[in-house]
């Protein structure tokens, strides 16, 4: 039995040994100045400082902000949208409600590809100019999906008659609303929240699609547009490492959360 | 108009799609009474509750409470409060949070709600558990909190939902002698769900049974006992031994093929009626002076405090009886049956009674099939008929592909020799069926009716 | 009447959102794809895929490359979830949250960091490079579900099983696969699917030599052949729905697609 179990985990490590090594190597060599990625020139703080202190190229550095400024805005309305719109699904019954549910999966089985050129022949046809707005439409469109999916476990574990004893006892409906389906809500909001974020940095081919020729890029179009000319810009060793870490940083919190209330 | 009754419902009736859930509902509540809605799982008391509550609307009549229509107030101007089934205490708000949170809204003083929680807290044995979560509460506590909740508020009425439904039976029963105290206490009108009937006749001052949204019996919990007025109060009330009988005339009437002294009067003579006999009232005796029948036991099973035999009368009926002293299985024993323990019940049917269309010389339309009948001769297609149907006519079958219709055992009692079941047909109809094969409630089953059980009557 | 209280109209906003920005989008891509430049109805965007060798050759080439891919992750992926979700070879849920995190890493920082492995490997970027990367990319999509299924499923039936005779190996060919089989139904489609509309990420792990079907369709997009590309983006739905209806719908996804 004992040999067993160490073959198992060490099958376990080694697999995930190879499947993080990749970004083990960036973040190694984020710390050293070489141009050519495998070549170490010493140790090296000078890659974070450029990045930090601005002295990279402004493209990269007004991409930093769009990818965070579409990120907060995205969440934000993804937030608002999908809670209110979990209240109403979980109201809803039959086909009403089938069709709502099986529209909010569209965007979380279709491909990004698809997403992309679909939301791209829209605007086209619509007329739109594609920019920032686009962008930002599109994300909202793929990351309120999740937000109704971590809202609603949240309404559906409530007792039912919650709402109904608060009017019981004499609140108004809004007030029931705001005192007793709120605050049971709230964990799930926010797990959507950072979810939304998560997913509108990271994404790529829906941007990629949707962001127009107005010289618009976030991070992901901008690492894409520099490997393309071949060779990445040593900067983006240390920026790689560090969105790693941050979203790395928000999962885990997103995981604790979920496997907290789970205990509960 | 009596001013004592603080709520009267009057002709109220629900429907949920198709399905009538309460149908024309009557009755008043007495100002400080504790009333029971009993009955079996979808017989319409918890609507009924809710619509009381002011969750559902009523589609026909009123509710008046102290003589006013409150029909058309929603839930949170009622001066009534709630206690629900599974608590649904606020998770997010702790011991002291939860009951004052009525209070709040009301914004009443804080130093008031402060003393009123207190008091509550008191009242239920919950003093010190104020700040706690009410996650980290038993389910009894839970109980204890969700009363005080709505106490706190001195509600004119309080509703309770199946209260105890998800409490273990030793928890259970003390509850209910806290619950008796606690209305004792307050004097406040309280409304009670259950379909425990164990717990309906421990509490209440007065039961309301219910079935399939209709009201069955009103009385006491004595009365209903006592003297159930047809075979679905006396099944669902206690145990009960369920005849078939004949009134020979007043104070006298036959079942199991022996004749008994009654105290019922005024059924006329010669009438097919319905006796229930309670196991308890079924006594031994050594004397053949007494003896009105005899009977062998054929099972003993000791239940705690009595035993519970079941015996073969001489003339093949198989009867429950309870009794403090066992008999062995085998035994011959003499019985009787005092006529106060007798009670008599109309009959509610002797016979299916449906509408029949005639399709042609030998056939009809009844339940949505057609059937082979013999059809009078100068009858045509279309005409309607009365098709009278006796209950042994009335084949089931194992497979339900077998049967011209499907359906649902839907209600069963036994009656000393046959079966007596309530068949609910797919298309919703009812039908009346004596059988000597056991089938369970919920059985799904084929229906037959042979040609030669099918008498047809003109309107 | 007493109004009971119906929030059910608190959809209706995300109602029309989703028919603006999820049905219609689809809509367009259908339109598109039947319509020639100048917007008449025809069938010549299909004739042409069917009459240029190249992009049918490379829809093949990606078919088999997301066939490859899936396979391999299944064969990674199945053991790993197995002892992940026995308690006796795997106590730690570190181990689970490790896995599962790649899954919400954007593919192209795992696509160059791939990139970047080969690069200090010394090793040659071409069609090994593409199936690692695939692999590398996609096997969290082939665990979770998996692992899920497993650990979900009740351990009185394995121990039914053993009660009644079982051999450990017939307990897990009888009972633990076959209930497994949902799990690895959909993590072949959460691999399939994405692997099959990839792009980008075939012309960085092979500076450019291989080319997969997402790729051509985005070429198309990029060029200005609108209806033609949305012609092809239709096909490639065509073989996901088809893989779809073959592993057994989209329940799981719903649950496990989720993370939380």
């Amino acid at each position: 039995m004992k040999a067993n179990k160490l073959f198992a985990q060490l099958y376990l490590w080694a697999l995930l040994l190879l499947m993080y090594a990749p970004i083990v190597i960036i973040a190694i060599f984020s710390f050293t100045e070489a141009k050519v990625l495998g070549n170490w020139t010493g140790f090296s703080l000078n890659l974070y400082k450029n990045l930090f202190s601005g002295s990279v190229h402004s493209s990269l550095f007004s991409a930093i902000k769009n990818t965070l400024s579409i990120g907060i805005l995205s969440a934000l309305f993804s937030t608002a949208l999908g809670s209110i719109a979990a209240v109403g699904i979980y109201n809803l019954r039959g086909f009403k409600k089938r069709a709502v549910v099986f529209m909010n999966d569209i965007p979380m089985l279709n491909p990004d590809i698809i997403t992309g050129i679909a939301l791209f022949l829209l605007f086209v046809a619509a007329g739109l100019t594609q920019g920032y707005l686009t962008v930002l439409l599109a994300h909202i469109s793929f990351c309120t999906p999740y937000v109704v999916l971590s809202v609603m476990p949240k309404l559906k574990q409530m007792n039912p008659n919650v709402y109904e004893a608060a009017l019981d006892l004499g609140a108004k409906p809004h007030q029931a609303l705001l005192r007793v389906i709120l605050p049971q809500i709230r964990p799930g909001m926010i797990s959507g929240f950072i979810l939304s974020f998560t997913l509108s940095i990271d994404d790529f081919a829906v941007t990629l699609f949707t962001k127009g020729n107005q010289g618009l890029e976030t991070l992901s179009t901008f690492i894409y547009a520099d490997a393309r000319k071949g060779g990445l810009t040593p900067e983006l060793r240390p920026l790689m490492t560090v969105v790693f870490l941050v979203v790395l940083a928000l999962l885990v919190i997103i995981n604790f959360r979920t496997l907290k209330t789970k205990q509960q | 108009m009596a001013k004592d009754y603080i709520i009267d419902i009057q002709h109220l009736s629900k429907s949920f799609g198709d399905k009538k859930v309460l149908d024309d509902i009557n009755f008043y509540i007495r100002r400080g009474e504790f009333i029971t809605l009993l009955g079996p799982s979808g017989c319409g008391k918890t609507t009924l509750l809710r619509q009381i509550a002011g969750f559902i609307a009523p589609d026909e009549g009123k509710i008046l409470l102290e003589g006013k229509d409150i029909s058309g107030i929603p839930p949170y101007e009622r001066p009534l409060n709630t206690v629900f089934q599974r608590y649904a205490l606020f998770p997010h708000l702790d011991v002291y949070d939860n009951i004052a949170f009525g209070l709040k809204l009301q914004k009443v003083p804080p130093k008031e709600i402060e003393v009123r929680v207190k008091k509550m807290l008191k009242m239920v044995s919950m003093t010190d558990y104020e700040d706690r979560s009410v996650d980290s509460l038993s389910g009894g506590q839970q109980q204890r909190v969700a009363i005080a909740r709505a106490l706190v508020n001195y509600p004119k009425v309080l509703l309770l939902d199946e209260p105890l439904a998800a409490l273990d039976l030793k928890m259970r029963k003390d509850m209910q002698l806290e619950l008796k105290e606690i209305h004792r206490k307050m004097g406040i009108t309280f409304i009670y769900v259950t379909h425990d009937q164990e717990e309906a006749l421990t509490l209440s001052d007065t039961i309301v049974v219910m079935n399939e949204g209709k009201i069955q019996q009103i009385g006491t919990p004595m009365d209903i006992y006592n003297e159930p007025v047809n075979c679905f109060v006396a099944d669902f009330i206690g145990e009960s031994n369920i005849l078939k009988g004949r009134m020979i005339r007043d104070r006298r009437v036959a079942f199991i093929k022996h004749e008994f002294d009654c105290v019922d009067e005024g059924f006329g003579e010669d009438v097919p009626v319905d006796v229930v006999v309670r196991p308890e009232d079924i006594y031994f005796t050594k004397d053949p002076a007494k003896c009105q029948f005899k009977a062998t036991v054929n099972s003993c099973i000791f239940k705690g405090v009595h035993y519970e035999m079941w015996v073969d009368t001489d003339t093949g009926y198989e009867l429950m009886i309870q009794d403090y002293d066992p008999y062995e299985v085998g035994t011959e024993v003499m019985l009787y049956i005092d006529p106060d323990d007798i009670q008599v019940m109309h009959k509610e049917r002797t016979r299916n009674v449906l509408e029949a269309t005639v399709v042609d010389s030998n056939h009809v339309s009844m339940l949505g099939a057609e059937w082979e009948c013999e059809v009078p001769e100068d009858a045509s297609a279309g005409d309607v008929f009365t098709a009278e149907i006796p209950f042994e006519k009335v084949d089931l079958l194992d497979h339900q592909e077998d049967g011209k219709l499907s359906g649902e055992v839907h209600f069963l009692l036994y009656k000393g020799d046959h079966y007596h079941l309530t068949i609910l047909t797919d298309e919703g109809d009812r039908l009346w069926v004596d059988t000597n094969d056991i089938w369970d409630k919920g059985d799904l089953v084929g229906i037959d009716i042979p040609p030669e059980g099918i008498k047809l009557i003109r309107k | 009447m007493a109004k009971t209280v119906n929030r059910s109209v608190w959809a209706a906003p995300y109602a029309i959102f989703l028919l603006l920005f999820v049905a219609l989008p689809l809509v367009m891509v259908l339109l598109y794809a039947f319509q020639d430049k100048s917007g008449s109805i025809t069938f010549a965007n299909f004739v042409k895929f069917f009459n240029t060798p190249e992009d049918v050759h490379t829809f093949l080439y990606s078919i088999e490359i997301a066939v490859i891919t899936t396979v391999l992750c299944l064969v990674l992926g199945y053991p790993a979830a197995w002892i992940m979700s026995n308690s006796s070879l795997n106590r730690s849920s570190i181990t689970v949250v490790l896995f599962i995190l790649p899954m919400w890493i954007n593919m192209l920082i795992r696509t160059l960091a791939t990139v970047a492995l080969f690069d200090f490997l010394r090793a040659p970027l071409g069609e090994g490079a593409l199936i690692f990367g695939m692999v590398y990319n996609f096997l969290p999509f082939m665990i979770y579900p998996i692992y899920n299924t497993l650990n979900k499923m009740d351990k009185s039936y394995t121990e039914a099983a053993q009660d009644l005779g079982a051999s450990p190996r017939h307990v897990f060919a009888k009972v633990v696969l076959p209930l497994s089989m949902p799990g690895v139904a959909s993590g072949i489609l959460m691999v399939f699917m994405p692997t099959i509309s990839t792009f980008a990420v075939a012309e960085l792990l092979t500076m450019n030599r291989i080319k997969l079907f997402g790729t051509t369709i985005q070429e198309n997009i990029n060029s200005g052949m609108w209806n033609y590309g949305a012609a092809l983006a239709l096909i490639m739905l065509l073989i996901i729905g088809i893989t779809t209806v073959f592993s057994g719908g989209d329940k799981d996804i719903e649950e496990n697609g989720g993370l939380i």
